[in-house]
């Protein structure tokens, strides 16, 4: 670990005025950031604790959520309002690491988690994200974990939060603040496919701190779900994630929302799918064929051919177990 | 092949020779002459210590924290130590830049090949009585690069943080040679056959390519098995420091007389100017033995004056302690109408470094396996530039049943016989590579009692088990591992006047319960209770060589405090003179019993160890011998088996395979100690689940690197993994064992790979033959 400074922010303002020196780094729960920092893959030489501020979930005025950046993944997890009005979000976060992990980490910090390509995390191992340039080991190495879907000849990592899957199903606001004041993002354009440059990795601006994020009221979400598949039963990143829900009316699919986990450099939001299910029927034909829509753009790699086949059971078994629900 | 590697094979080659003339003359004794050629008497007492499921001993300690592991001896004065490991497999360091980090806060000492002082190499594991070390390369004594992960600076710090901190200030290019890092590569440059402690890894009965051909049944089949890296809870670590020229070390060791044996030969010293002490080890497993890190924390020690504390980090110990390496297996079973085996071949290739002995003899299980009319077995040796293989929990034997296993269940479902049944059939009744006879084999008393437990016959066809979309399925397999007992032993008892004994071996606890079932013994045999019995251990400066590996601490330390019990014996009956009760009696005679020693079948006439030190005025009494060597392993064919039975459910959308249930039934000797026993074969099942479906260390083939040096990534069951594993035992004490017990640390790992490939075969009808059994090979 290379020596830092440590700061712990009063408010967002000191946050970010603390930040604007160079090489800051915002530090939520540091469950990814202080292992980076082991590894000498980051570096910061100041460290801003925004761990205290935005801890509040709070109802929206529209029955829906406002979710602040510092609250804990397990405090969220566990709030009723997301276990009946957003199941898929609490499910999802509680698919993910440790009991203790999510004690710590952040609803901020988990959407800047980075990825677990092992030639990223490897400085012996050329990687375009960790040394722009440098070229890319993941392609005819292993990369049985990474992408088949936005991959780029420069990358082909895959984005691990199980989080952010369901949030990218539920389709919610980000609010970020900083030197140039407060804006919103949705989250779907808040992280980005590698293109050339995979090591930029959000929209983010120098400085800038993620302070809530914002759920609208959508009662489709109050039957949802999410499916992990793993190598082991607990501790592992998504082979494949699928966060779902769907609104069905007299056997005709009248909404859906399908995101993927472990298949892209973002979470991703599957919605070449969706457009093929609306108004189709509510089977299990329906889904497989929707998902396959999904997959038709995917280029697998070496060692990750199996997603492609994986990907489309994992949509339509969530999708016939929702519906199956509802009936 | 180098002339060294000519040199080396010529002389094992010789050494094979003489010891299978050796081990022809040794079965052909009478067994009277044979060490347990008369039964341990503690066989037959029944109502003891022994046999009791007492919690462990050191369980207080360790739970509240107050046993001291290595890393935690604090010394007056001490640096920490980090460590730069390479990042090419072959070459040399071109250039080498310190500067910054010898500036860094709180740095003492940058060691490289430039300032190192001279050392001799590691002794290799295997080629003596006490060699210890992992690989024998010079250790930061050139410029020469062999592995990818190779140490190549070494750091001293204040704290660990500023020692690590400055690690990552060395700036180091090198001039990369072309390497040898692709298995292929290397088959193909061509193979060599294996050697393992010194006999070839190679037998050969009849023509059993011509029985195959001729066979009516057969099963020919390559079944493949990935590196594995050593995860211990504790890592690797050393605190070591020199006082003049004396080096003391306080060690996570297995090997504690080797290790200090070895560092003497490393650093040109007398052995007894070593000290190494190791009285706790959280996990060895093969590992804790004497690996780079402890060599380099001594020479940093002696350059920096001052005590050095290193231990290695997670990365650290998959970078540069050993590990299982990967094996390419044929199976080829030919047999009868019956099913009665007429060719068994077992053979394939492994991985090997030049600079290691350590070719993961999975034939092992084949040579006594089942009888059949033919064999063929061999293990070829192919050269990689690589990390040292070494020693993991049943090495052979845990990757070797796995593919021996799935045969025989591949020919059970091709010949339409119960996989039982069709071991049964083949179950040898003499050992079918040596003729030696079996000191005790109960494989049918372990598969009938746990097929009952495990309720067998409600097995259905392949494919025709589910719930909702779970696909339920059984398989069963043979674990297998045999008995050990190295050379070396030997123990001191003092026994006082208030009747109380210290036993003193430089034996090892690493977790296992060693030091709970071994007091349990001495008590016992010296007629104690628990509490009158220290049991003393870890530390190279007490009696014997006692590797704890090869599961043959229960044997070594039995045979060893048998024979300091018979010096004491013969002492006790001298000074107990011709007024005791005793008197007259000889050593075989007598026992200890109740405080004292008795005579077998008469034990009215006793005195007390207290009554007969304080006649013969005497504070203590203190004996220590060596066991006569172990051809008992020579004279009967000895080992222990185990008849597993797995459970599986296969998710028929994702291919994720989960163990629902799993029963282990041994057959081991004695049980010393029902408690640590079970965990010993619950811990070697869980870690052969982790073998199974999970385990794999990636080896990047391009570059020789260990892409997963880490937890998160190198996976190993969770316990959401584990279901409730029952075990079982069938207590059936080996009449040429001391105690009647074989050790049971292996055992439990073996055979498990197979009774869940097995059971997936069941469950799905598809059979996986490379390890692990991931969801993708499911789909």
């Amino acid at each position: 670990m290379i020596p830092f400074a440590y700061q712990r922010a009063g408010s967002v303002a000191e946050a970010i005025a603390v930040a604007a020196r160079p090489q800051s780094k915002y530090l939520g729960g540091g469950t990814n950031l202080v292992d980076l920092m082991r590894e000498t893959i980051e570096a910061p030489a100041h460290l801003v604790d925004v761990t205290g501020l935005s801890t509040a979930i709070e109802d929206t005025d529209n029955g829906g959520l406002m979710v602040g950046a510092g609250v804990r993944n397990t405090a969220l997890a566990e709030h009723p309002a997301v276990r009946s009005r957003f199941p898929l979000l609490s499910r999802a976060i509680l698919a993910g690491a440790s009991g203790q992990i999510r004690n710590m980490a952040t609803v901020g910090g988990n959407l800047l988690q980075r990825t677990r390509c092992a030639y990223f995390y490897d400085d012996a191992a050329r990687c375009n994200k960790r040394a722009p340039g440098a070229g890319c080991d993941a392609v005819g190495g292993f990369n049985r974990i990474h992408a088949i879907l936005g991959a780029s000849p420069a990358c082909v990592a895959t984005h691990p939060s199980d989080m952010c899957v369901a949030l990218a199903a539920l389709d919610v606001t980000v609010h970020l603040d900083g030197p140039d004041g407060g804006r919103t993002v949705p989250f779907g354009d808040f992280h980005l496919l590698p293109g050339d440059s995979p090591d930029v990795e959000t929209v983010l601006r120098p400085g800038e701190l993620i302070t809530a994020v914002e759920i609208a009221a959508q009662p489709l979400a109050a039957r949802s779900t999410y499916r992990k598949v793993r190598d082991r039963a607990s501790y592992a990143f998504a082979l494949v994630s699928v966060a779902a829900a769907i609104e069905v009316d007299g056997g005709t699919v009248r909404d859906v929302r399908i995101a993927l986990g472990g298949v892209a450099h973002k979470p991703w939001r599957a919605h070449a799918a969706e457009a093929a299910l609306i108004g189709q029927p509510a089977r299990s034909d329906s889904f497989r064929h929707a998902a396959e829509a999904e997959l038709a753009a995917a280029a697998p790699l070496s060692g990750n051919g199996f997603k492609v086949e994986l990907a489309a059971r994992a949509i339509t078994a969530v999708l016939d177990d929702l519906v199956e629900e509802r009936a | 092949m180098s002339i060294r590697d000519h040199a080396r094979t010529a002389k094992q080659a010789m050494q094979a020779a003489t010891q299978a003339a050796m081990t022809k003359a040794i079965q052909l004794a009478p067994d009277s002459w044979m060490p347990g050629g008369r039964p341990d008497p503690l066989i037959f007492h029944k109502h003891g210590h022994v046999g009791q499921p007492v919690s462990r001993i050191d369980g207080p300690l360790k739970v509240s924290g107050a046993a001291p592991f290595a890393a935690e001896i604090p010394l007056e004065g001490m640096a920490y130590a980090a460590l730069l490991f390479s990042t090419i497999p072959k070459g040399r360091i071109a250039s080498m830049d310190v500067s910054d980090a010898l500036l860094a806060p709180g740095v003492s000492l940058v060691m490289t090949h430039r300032n190192a002082p001279r050392m001799a190499t590691m002794p290799l594991f295997l080629t003596g009585a006490k060699a210890a070390g992992g690989d024998d390369l010079p250790i930061m004594q050139d410029d020469r690069i062999h592995w990818n992960g190779q140490p190549v600076a070494l750091v001293l710090a204040d704290t660990q943080e500023q020692a690590d901190h400055a690690t990552s200030l060395i700036r180091v290019t090198y001039q990369a040679e072309e390497a040898v890092t692709s298995f292929a590569a290397a088959k193909d440059n061509g193979t060599v056959p294996g050697l393992f402690m010194n006999q070839p890894l190679q037998s050969r009965n009849g023509d059993a390519d011509a029985a195959l051909a001729e066979a009516a049944h057969k099963v020919d089949a390559v079944y493949r098995t990935p590196r594995h890296n050593h995860n211990p809870i504790e890592l690797h670590a050393a605190t070591v420091m020199w006082q003049g020229d004396r080096l003391r070390v306080h060690d996570a060791s297995q090997a504690v007389a080797h290790t200090a044996w070895s560092l003497a030969q490393v650093f040109g010293i007398d052995e007894d100017q070593v000290h190494v002490t190791s009285p706790f080890v959280g996990g060895g497993f093969g590992s804790k033995t004497l690996w780079q890190h402890q060599v380099l924390a001594a020479a940093a020690s002696k350059l920096a004056g001052r005590p050095v504390r290193i231990m290695l980090s997670r990365e650290g110990v998959h970078r540069m302690v050993g590990g299982r390496t990967v094996t390419e297996q044929r199976v080829a079973i030919g047999a009868d109408a019956d099913g009665r085996f007429q060719s068994l071949i077992h053979s394939g290739t492994i991985a090997m470094t030049r600079h290691n002995m350590m070719p993961e003899p999975f034939i092992l299980p084949a040579r006594s396996g089942y009888a059949s009319r033919t064999m063929k077995l061999d293990v070829e040796v192919a050269y990689v530039d690589m990390i040292a293989n070494t020693f993991m929990r049943a090495p052979g034997e845990a990757v070797g049943t796995f593919a021996l296993e799935s045969a025989i269940d591949e020919l059970a479902v091709a010949m339409g016989i119960d996989p039982i049944e069709l071991r049964l059939r083949n179950e040898p009744d003499k050992d079918p590579s040596t003729g030696a006879p079996f000191s005790a084999r109960h494989v049918e008393e372990a598969y009938r009692s746990g097929a009952e437990r495990f309720g067998w016959s409600s097995r259905g066809a392949p494919g025709s088990r589910k719930d909702g979309e779970w696909l339920i399925g059984t398989g069963v397999a043979t674990a297998t591992y045999p008995y050990y007992r190295m050379p070396g032993g030997a123990a001191r008892i003092t026994l006082s006047k208030d009747g109380a004994a210290t036993i003193d071996i430089a034996a090892h606890e690493m977790g296992m319960g060693t030091s709970t079932a071994q007091t349990q013994v001495a008590a016992d045999r010296l007629g104690l209770a628990m509490d009158q019995v220290t049991f003393r251990y870890g530390d190279s400066s007490l009696p014997g060589v006692v590797l704890a590996g090869g599961s043959q601490q229960t044997a070594a330390i039995g045979a060893s405090v048998i024979a300091a019990q018979r010096v004491l014996v013969k002492e006790l009956l001298k000074l107990a003179g011709n007024d005791s009760p005793l008197a007259g009696l000889k050593v075989e005679d007598v026992g200890g019993r109740d405080g004292g020693l008795a005579k077998l079948d008469d034990p009215d006439r006793f005195e007390s160890y207290a009554s007969i030190l304080s006649r013969a005025r005497r504070d203590t009494v203190v004996a220590e011998a060596s066991p006569p060597p172990p051809l008992e392993m020579l004279h009967w064919s000895m080992h222990s088996h185990g008849a597993m039975f797995c459970e599986v459910r296969v998710n028929a959308v994702t291919g994720e395979v989960r163990v629902s249930r799993f029963l282990g039934s041994f057959d081991c000797g004695r049980i010393l100690n029902p408690k640590t026993a079970a965990s010993q074969f619950r811990g070697g099942i869980v870690m052969g689940l982790g073998l199974a479906l999970m385990e794999e260390t990636q080896f990047d083939e391009r570059s020789g690197r260990i892409m997963n040096p880490s937890l998160a990534e190198y996976h190993v069951p969770v316990h959401m993994d584990v279901p409730d594993i029952e075990v079982m035992w069938t207590d059936i004490p080996d009449p040429h064992a001391p105690m009647g017990a074989r050790g049971v640390g292996e055992i439990g790992i073996t055979g498990v790979g197979a009774a869940v490939a097995n059971a997936v075969f069941n469950a799905t009808g598809k059979r996986v033959r490379d390890l692990p059994i991931t969801l993708d090979k499911l789909l």
